[in-house]
């Protein structure tokens, strides 16, 4: 199935007004050289940075409007051309800088709108990437399910494990007790556990085969599938919630550094209006 | 005791209490006869704290017996005080063996041999009293029961439920849990059973809760002298006997037919169909003299109605005019045309206009027009436009109407006084072939589909005509052509109509030819043997033909077809058809077009399957006829309009359910996380918007109604009874508390904050479905709200074709879309 994705919505069409945006700009910034050089207050700094405040007060309602279900349009619309018309603002923004940058509230803004435009950029890189993924990981199982696999699995092999050398036994109890499963927002975003117990229970189960009479030995093959199943199924939750933190963990950049970004413009205009 | 009574009533139901006490109250001669140990047996045989329901609810109330919407238990308790106040002459655990007509009277003879005479008898034993009994040896210990009354009263048992119907299956399910439950089904699988009760039943089975034996019967009971359980059971199993030792026996093995016991008293009945119902005149008299049939007996299963018949009945005996309960409501509906008349001539007049309602009895006519609405139009109004989803039945009662089947203004067929129209979407579920216009002033009928169902399976000569002219529809519409009225005819009555079950194959790849299938309801697949495996190759929908190939190639079947939903086709031999295609050379040159169009199309499909796998972009080819066949399975060819969410897109976002709860009483009424996946598509647990929708089949308030685009949705008349949800086979309808959204503030939508939602135990449950938005302007928000253009809504038809279709091309047979 070929479905228009957020990039080439309406056959790139905001991709192409942002291109013409970006155009006109540098056009006008190449043709319209004030006698000082490039800054904020020239005529075309001021046209510039109006049309980019607009555009930042039209970009931070993207959050208003996803949630306003009721409004017309499609929200896929929107975001499309967030996406593309902020990329064409930050264009915009640095030139109305005339790349003038100081230990100053009117830097501070432009480096609180770069985060916004970084993180936003990282989301993007999320959005293509991780969706086709993790449908790869889970197929048609959710996390609830994995996870209460993996609970009975823990139950079955803790059985087994009962009756057989204490070795084994402390190898599985300990595999089923310290594993963890995203604990932590570190965890979750790397995907793994360093020394993860079960794999490593796995690896020790391998080689304690050795020292086993004949029924244990059965018990261990047996023992020994349950865990091997286990694992995959503890590192496919991982990864299922790993790529959930990086689909969302982008967003608690974005949104903060948004509302600092319009505290930071807010105060930015009012100074150049003040100390005019 | 006297052996004579002017009036003898039989069954103390609700029809036959009611009876009873407007007898009583006008102190007549009557006895009222029972043959269980209480009154309202059926009732009293429900779940404990079952609501009694009220229905319908305009219908006024008119018997001395007063009823209203309660529990159970309140109903029951009232109808006891009110055989007590009016000292109701009652005899109970008097069984009537038969009913006889003599020169003088009627003679009511008992099983315990006693006999009665009377001059009326009014019998209303309703469907329910006759039930089956275990006639084996032990049958009647007390550990064998015939109801489960509250499942919650038995722990810790061993129950062994006798009987794999819906009711049986039913206890069964209730049971599970706290016992351990085994079902005896007779047959070899539980094919009868209702989807929603099959699926629980399968799954209550995988979780061990629950055992079946199949083609299983009991032989007899033992009781135990000593041990754990009280009695043994003796089963006859394919393998043998097997010893079921237990606690308790439900036997749920049906009701007997009330047909026999009614013909064995001399009553007749109009048709030979099981579901027909007794001829009665409009005072409930059958054709014995003086025997009168009343409530569900009679056809009128809602117990407003036979408590109402009732009194009417008594009135009529005793010689006092009586207008029935409905006179008020119909001379309110023929108000608005009609006033200066009765109801009784209105009556007559629709039977003399509309030949097709002179078919019916004044009782059938009376439930017809009062469930029906009356439709006056002025010249140049539409009844319905082409594409439309209604599935309403019109009689012209007056006037003159045009029929446009094509796109332009101009009417291709004319509709006369007397006519009728609308009885393709009455089978086939789908949008309306054609618009249909008033020419002049017209009075119509429109009559639910449900109705009409009734009453064809109650009137044959009104089923007659009706296939009748469903079959020369189904022609003109699949064949396209308009052949005149004499080969239409010709054509009509040698026409086989076909139903087939989901997944039976209609004809099979290297068949003979046996004719051309016109698909009535329903929709098939298309499908060959394709390097060594089944392939699919297209999706037919109903209003299309199949089976054109080897008729115009003379060779055997080219392909299977098979249905994907349960459909009814329309069969012309192929003799017959290569006649008629030699009299009419459009025919041959539609079928010749449709034929090689097919032929292109399949050397395409074939090429893309033998290709050499490998390359990424062949395997997803190959894909395409696997999801054809994964939708199909989803029930996505009996859907008008599915949600689907593409997996390589969706971020996982949840703005979908969080935008269908917002606008929808905080009940999301679709779920992201489940339902089955093929090739990055989800078919996420949501409503499919059926051709016939299966929740619509048994809603007490008829709460569940399909709009003009097709959504079919659940208005505020909704009680909450959970029937819609049971019978839905895709789980999409949930019971949920309504309630009013909060205003969300800009601040705490910039951030997603959740506002605060009230507490979800409060309120009653309603029953919520998805409603396509259908009051939202600008359509589906789920599909809105996704900012990554993951979900999408689709009809099946463009899906399927899309599915089918190669590198983009739609494949679609027989588009018939707007």
């Amino acid at each position: 199935m070929q479905r228009s994705n957020i990039f080439d919505y309406k056959n790139y069409l905001y991709f192409k007004i942002a291109v013409v945006i970006i155009l006109v700009a540098f056009a006008a910034y190449l043709i319209f050289e004030p006698a000082v050089g490039h800054y904020g207050g020239s005529f075309l700094g001021y046209g510039l940075g109006t049309i980019s405040a607009l555009m930042v007060l039209w970009m931070a309602w993207y959050g208003v409007r996803k949630r306003r279900y009721r409004s017309s349009g499609s929200t896929q619309g929107w975001l499309s051309a967030h996406i593309y018309l902020g990329t064409a603002m930050t264009a915009l923004v640095t030139l109305h800088s005339g790349f003038h940058y100081g230990m100053n509230i009117h830097t501070l803004a432009y480096g609180l709108l770069l985060v916004v435009v970084a993180s936003g950029f990282f989301g993007n890189y999320t959005y293509m990437i991780y969706p086709r993924q993790m449908s790869e990981n889970m197929g048609e199982d959710s996390l609830d399910s994995l996870l209460m696999r993996i609970a009975e699995a823990d139950k079955l092999a803790r059985q087994i494990a009962l009756v057989m050398p204490d070795d084994i036994n402390n190898t599985v109890s300990r595999a089923c007790r310290e594993t963890s499963i995203g604990l932590g927002l570190i965890d979750q975003l790397r995907g793994y556990q360093p020394n993860c117990p079960s794999a490593q229970a796995v690896d020790d189960l391998t080689a304690m085969a050795n020292e086993l009479n004949p029924e244990q030995r059965k018990l261990h093959r047996e023992l020994y599938t349950i865990m091997v199943r286990r694992l995959s199924l503890v590192k496919r939750a991982r990864q299922d919630l790993m790529y959930r933190a990086r689909l969302g963990i982008w967003l608690y950049l974005h949104v903060p550094f948004t509302i600092a970004l319009l505290v930071a413009m807010t105060a930015h205009i009012v100074a150049v209006f003040i100390y005019w | 005791m006297r052996k004579h009574y002017n009036i003898i009533i039989i069954g103390a139901g609700p029809s036959g209490l009611s009876a009873a006490t407007r007898a009583a109250e006008q102190s007549a001669d009557y006895l009222l006869l029972e043959a269980a140990s209480a009154p309202a047996n059926t009732i009293r045989h429900y779940q404990r704290r079952k609501l009694v329901m009220a229905e319908p609810r305009a219908l006024p109330l008119r018997s001395p017996l007063p009823f209203s919407a309660s529990l159970r238990e309140n109903v029951l308790e009232t109808w006891e005080k009110i055989i007590a106040d009016y000292k109701i002459n009652i005899r109970y655990n008097t069984k009537v063996s038969g009913i006889s007509r003599t020169a003088k009277h009627l003679e009511i003879q008992l099983e315990d041999g006693e006999s009665f005479t009377a001059d009326n008898v009014i019998l209303a034993i309703g469907v329910q009293g006759n039930l089956r009994k275990l006639e084996i040896p032990g049958g009647d210990v007390p550990e064998v029961q015939y109801h489960l009354d509250d499942p919650d009263a038995y722990q810790n048992e061993t129950i062994v439920v006798v009987g794999g119907g819906d009711t049986g299956v039913e206890n069964a399910l209730a049971l599970t849990g706290r016992n351990q439950v085994m079902i005896l089904n007779r047959a070899e699988d539980f094919s009868n059973l209702k989807d929603s009760n099959l699926n629980h039943l399968t799954e209550a089975r995988q979780k061990g809760a629950i055992d079946w034996l199949l083609q299983t019967k009991p032989q007899s009971i033992e009781r135990n002298s000593s041990g754990d359980f009280p009695i043994t059971l003796f089963a006859s199993t394919p393998n043998g006997i097997e010893r079921i030792p237990c606690h308790r026996i439900i036997a749920r093995l049906g009701a007997l037919p009330s047909r026999p016991v009614l013909e064995n008293f001399g009553v007749a009945f109009p048709t030979a169909d099981a579901g027909a119902l007794p001829m009665l005149s409009a005072s409930y008299e059958s054709n014995v003299p003086g025997l009168y049939i009343i409530g569900a007996l009679a056809g009128y299963p809602l117990i407003k109605q036979g408590i109402n018949q009732g009194y009417e009945v008594i009135e009529h005996i005793l010689g006092n005019p009586v207008e029935s309960a409905d006179n008020e409501l119909l001379r309110e509906k023929f108000s608005s045309f009609c006033d200066d008349r009765g109801v009784d001539d209105v009556l007559v007049k629709i039977q003399k206009n509309v030949p097709l309602l002179a078919m019916l009895s004044t009782l059938q006519l009376r439930e017809l027009v009062l469930e029906s609405n009356i439709v006056l139009s002025e010249p140049g109004d539409y009844i319905f436009r082409r594409n439309d989803y209604s599935t309403t039945f019109f009689f012209i009662v007056e006037g003159e109407l045009d029929v446009l089947i094509d796109d332009d203004e101009h009417p291709d067929d004319h509709l006369k006084t007397g006519e009728f129209f609308g009885e393709m979407a009455l089978v086939s579920g789908r949008r309306r072939p054609g618009t249909v216009r008033a020419r002049t002033k017209c009075v119509l009928i429109e009559t639910p589909r449900r109705l009409m169902q009734k009453l064809i399976n109650s009137v044959q000569s009104m089923r007659r005509i009706l296939n009748e002219v469903a079959i020369k529809s189904v022609v003109q519409i699949c064949i396209g052509l308009s052949l005149d009225e004499e080969e239409l005819n010709d054509v009509a009555s040698h026409a086989i109509l076909k139903s087939f079950e989901a997944g039976e194959e209609l004809f099979h790849e290297g068949d003979d030819a046996d004719g051309l299938y016109l698909i009535q309801s329903g929709s098939v697949t298309v499908s060959r043997m394709i390097a060594g495996r089944e392939v699919v190759l297209f999706y037919v929908a109903a209003g299309n033909y199949v089976g054109e190939m080897s008729l115009v190639s003379g060779e055997p079947r080219y392909a299977t077809v098979r249905a994907a939903v349960a459909t009814d086709a329309v069969m012309i031999k192929a003799d017959r058809m290569r006649e008629i295609i030699a009299r009419n050379p459009e025919i041959r040159g539609a079928l010749d077009t449709r034929y090689l169009q097919h032929l292109q199309d399949q050397e395409k499909r074939e090429q893309l399957e033998n290709a050499p796998s490998g390359g990424g972009s062949l395997t997803s080819q190959s894909t395409q006829s696997n999801l054809i066949s994964f939708l199909i399975q989803q029930g996505v060819g009996e859907a008008t309009d599915v949600l689907l969410i593409d997996e390589s897109l969706c971020v996982r976002c949840n703005l979908c359910e969080d935008a269908c709860a917002n606008t929808h009483g905080g009940a999301s009424r679709l779920d992201r996380d489940t339902g089955p996946i093929f090739a990055n598509i989800r078919v996420p647990t949501s409503c499919r918007h059926c051709e016939h929708p299966h929740c619509m089949k048994d809603c007490p308030p008829d709460a569940i109604h399909r709009a003009p685009h097709g959504e079919v949705y659940i208005d505020d008349s909704c009680i909450g009874c959970g029937n819609c949800q049971q019978n839905c086979p895709y789980d999409v309808i949930q019971m949920a508390v309504i309630h009013e959204q909060p205003e969300r503030s800009l601040w705490q939508m910039l951030l997603g904050i959740q506002p605060k939602i009230p507490d979800d135990t409060e309120g009653t449950k309603v029953a919520v479905k998805c409603d396509m938005c259908k009051d939202i302007k600008e359509g589906p928000v789920c599909v809105r709200a996704c900012p990554v253009g993951a979900a999408l809504r689709v009809n099946p038809e463009g899906l399927l074709g899309y599915a089918s279709g190669t590198s983009g091309e739609v494949n679609l047979i027989g588009a018939n879309e707007a």
